[in-house]
């Protein structure tokens, strides 16, 4: 029968979240129990509907297992249309309050509805289909684990739907991007471990000798979020019929244990694994080697080392020890040069195919996307100097510094991967259209630059006005006159951010028109080579 | 042999690969935060900090629930500017018993540390209702839901349970009058004796304008008016608690 084991094992599931339900001993676990009564009810509707009892086709061992790739990209696509739609949202209900609907819909809840969607949902996505690409074709072998690239998958997709429904409800540990409850984290905690084995497992079968250093990363990525997970998100909870739990740190000690986290799922989640996207789509896309093997092992290295460190500038001038402020300073400065020799090893690897730039919009993301890593790893320690972080902290500046990286460097790459995988996993010629990739990465990288020029002014003229002293030795602005002054630069990121969302529409269409077959009739980019005519 | 040439083992083994990868990331958060916990002057010695009452942490629970700290912190750096415009830059002692922490990390709106009795009950109230009532330029979204939400009583003291698990203070007096002293702090008309006793400096009476019934907006406004209030300053002594 197919999907006889997941029929019973999602029913049984279902009938756990309906248990939860009805022994909740809190308004908001019961609801959120329904919420997951209801999705894992409707699963298994559709899974019943899709069974049959025909002999299975015997599946093909040496095959690369693509389907999930499918979907995962398909996921991508969708949930960074989804995160970038909130991100606008979020970013107009602090030009206009009165978008703020309660109790669902305001900021508060809306907030990590936005990062969770961009960074687990649409950068989560990304990863798990480009890892599960990448392995296969570097190790040449299939998936391991047979279904389990399934349940990673749509595990994944259940603790994002989880996480979704949790904010707006209310459900928060309010650690910032590990906000899902105990019982949500150990779901995937459990998916987690599936996806290692999925992909640890492809390695130790794989035909090819050598690891691929895009491997190294993922692998990497893979395992030290597991740690930093399990780690910051240790918690008691109140009873095992209750969303709320209380973690197990408190004050200085809770709050380095989160900006460890914190700031290691800007590194291990946005940094490292995009990296490992960089060392295989770049070569792949302008058919050069990477350019230097040791810059690969030595910024490998130094990389994960020197990141771990660097949570605890997200702390400067607060109660957390001197000792430990200036050891997260100093490692952040560090950290500069291993950032920029991976920068280096991307950008060079496109020598003596610069004149790609012009003709392949697929390579202009990409050197664009390595450019923007390259500014926001400088912008990052430079934040990291007490003196600048004195004025930066609590300010609009980080938000202009994350989304340089997480527009520019996380956002352009992840499209440049998503055009790449399109027409191979659908067997297609090419895209439906190359010119609206243009149109594509002009879109964004106009959004980008619009929105982080409005946040870096915003930022620092708020830090300035909070400092700002008469002659006489008095604080010269109120912090509501602080607030007011941000309202046009709130308006310019949402025209910054609305730029970004089109550019999201458009490689919805053509990811979707690529997939249904269709080909835009249309003239390459970079124009025709003129056709040589004999001289008079 | 050079040491890029030794890397190939790394290179051809999943599990050294991974087992490298794992130790040589374990290393930073060892070092910065193990000692955390065993370096005694981490904590500063102040005198006035207790556990939260059962009002204060029903009220910081909703604190962390709407995501107040998306918008508020509650750490006041030590800087001239911040000293006169929030008050006395804030003390690792001043969270030892917040699970979690709510530093936060933007300040779309002021911070918050000290807050507590620096306006009224119905100030509050009316600027959560309706923020720009009160501050004109505010961005912030209304809460007026919470005055008709009812809060939530029954089975109270597991929450106080829960926090001694996780080595918050909580004496078996405190856990077994939770529910009673939730009650009693906004009840004007209550014996009040043993929440003072189990309390110091604890705020009393009705905190939304509605007596008759015991609502979020009371446990919030509850939270709020005791932020930073606890720490007895004058007993303070800075130069023997430099780290």
């Amino acid at each position: 029968m197919k999907f006889g084991v997941e029929i019973v094992g999602v029913t049984l599931f279902a009938f756990v979240a309906l248990l939860g339900a009805g022994f909740a001993t809190d308004e908001l676990f019961r609801q959120h129990m329904w919420v997951l009564f209801f999705v894992l009810g409707v699963t298994a509707i559709v899974l019943l509907r899709r069974t049959d009892f025909l002999t299975p086709q015997p599946v093909d061992p040496e095959a690369y297992m693509d389907e999930p790739i499918r979907y995962g990209v398909i996921a991508t696509v969708f949930w960074g249309v989804v995160g970038f739609l909130v991100g606008v949202f979020v970013a107009l209900q602090l030009a206009y309050p009165s978008l703020n609907i309660e109790p669902w819909l305001t900021f508060g809840r809306v907030r990590p509805l936005h990062t969770s969607a961009v960074i687990f949902a649409f950068c989560g996505n990304a990863l798990i289909a480009t890892s599960f690409y990448v392995v296969q074709r570097t190790c040449r072998a299939r998936l391991f684990g047979g279904n389990l690239a399934w349940f990673v998958f749509w595990g994944y997709q259940l603790f994002i739907v989880m996480a979704a429904t949790g904010y707006l409800l209310g459900i928060t540990q309010s650690r910032e991007y590990a906000e899902p409850e105990w019982y949500v984290d150990i779901w995937l905690t459990i998916v987690w471990v599936a996806y290692l084995a999925v992909f640890l497992g492809t390695i130790l079968k794989r035909k090819e000798p050598h690891i691929y250093v895009a491997n190294w990363f993922y692998l990497s990525f893979i395992i030290t979020i597991a740690m930093l997970h399990v780690i910051n998100n240790l918690a008691v909870p109140v009873s095992i019929v209750d969303a709320k739990s209380y973690s197990a740190f408190s004050g200085v000690q809770d709050a380095v244990t989160q900006w460890w986290y914190g700031h290691n799922a800007v590194a291990f989640f946005l940094t490292i694994p995009f990296l490992a996207m960089m060392y295989y789509f770049v070569p792949k896309q302008v058919n050069r080697p990477i350019y230097s093997y040791r810059l690969s092992i030595v910024h490998f290295w130094s990389i994960i080392f020197l990141y771990i460190w660097a949570g605890p500038h997200h702390l400067h001038y607060t109660a957390v020890p001197d000792w430990a402020q200036t050891l997260g300073m100093v490692f952040s400065i560090m950290l500069w040069m291993p950032s920029w020799g991976g920068m280096i090893n991307g950008l060079m690897t496109l020598s003596g195919a610069w004149d790609k730039i012009r003709t392949d919009p697929i390579v202009r993301l990409m050197v664009a996307a390595i450019a923007f890593y390259g500014m926001a790893t400088f912008e990052g320690p430079m934040m990291s100097i007490k003196t600048v972080n004195s004025l930066s902290h609590y300010t609009d500046w980080t938000i202009a510094h994350v989304h340089a990286g997480a527009l520019g460097w996380n956002g352009l790459i992840t499209f440049a991967a998503v055009y790449f995988l399109v027409p191979k996993l659908w067997g297609r010629e090419r895209l439906y259209s190359v010119r609206m990739v243009s149109w594509h990465f002009w879109l964004a990288t106009l959004g980008i630059v619009i929105y982080a020029a409005a946040m870096w002014v915003a930022g620092i003229q708020q830090g300035l006005m909070w400092r700002e002293y008469d002659e006489q030795g008095f604080l010269v602005y109120s912090f509501a006159e602080t607030v007011a002054a941000m309202t046009p630069y709130y308006l310019m990121r949402s025209v910054g951010g609305v730029l970004y969302l089109i550019g999201g529409f458009v490689m919805a269409y053509n990811v979707t028109m690529t997939i249904m077959g269709r080909e835009r009739d249309e003239q390459p980019v970079g124009g025709v080579a003129p056709s040589l005519q004999p001289a008079e | 042999m050079s040491i890029l040439d030794k890397h190939r083992a790394l290179e051809k083994n999943a599990t050294l690969l991974l087992f490298g990868s794992l130790v040589v990331v374990t290393i930073g958060g060892i070092v910065e935060i193990a000692p955390l916990f065993y370096l005694e002057n981490t904590i500063e010695k102040v005198e006035g900090m207790r556990p939260y009452a059962p009002l204060e942490l029903a009220g910081r629970n909703i604190y962390i629930r709407e995501g107040c700290h998306t918008c508020h912190s509650q750490m006041i750096r030590p800087f001239r500017d911040e000293v006169e415009r929030y008050g006395h830059y804030s003390l690792a002692a001043e969270s030892m018993y917040d699970h979690p922490f709510q530093w936060g990390s933007k300040r779309t709106g002021p911070d918050l540390a000290r807050v507590g009795d620096r306006y009224s009950n119905a100030w509050h109230v009316q600027h959560l209702q309706d923020p720009r009532s009160v501050v004109p330029e505010s961005v912030m979204p209304s809460y007026a839901f919470l005055k008709d939400k009812h809060l939530n009583v029954r089975g109270f003291s597991t929450q106080l349970v829960a926090n001694a698990r996780v080595g918050v203070p909580y004496s078996d007096d405190m856990i077994a009058n939770a529910e009673a002293d939730l009650k009693a702090q906004a009840d004007p008309n209550a014996d009040t004796s043993g929440l003072e006793a189990r309390y110091p400096k604890i705020k009393l009476g009705d905190f939304d304008g509605n007596p008759q019934a015991l609502t979020e907006m009371d446990a919030l406004v509850a939270y709020l008016q005791m932020l930073g209030t606890l720490v007895d300053f004058s007993t303070y002594d800075p130069a023997a608690n430099d780290r």
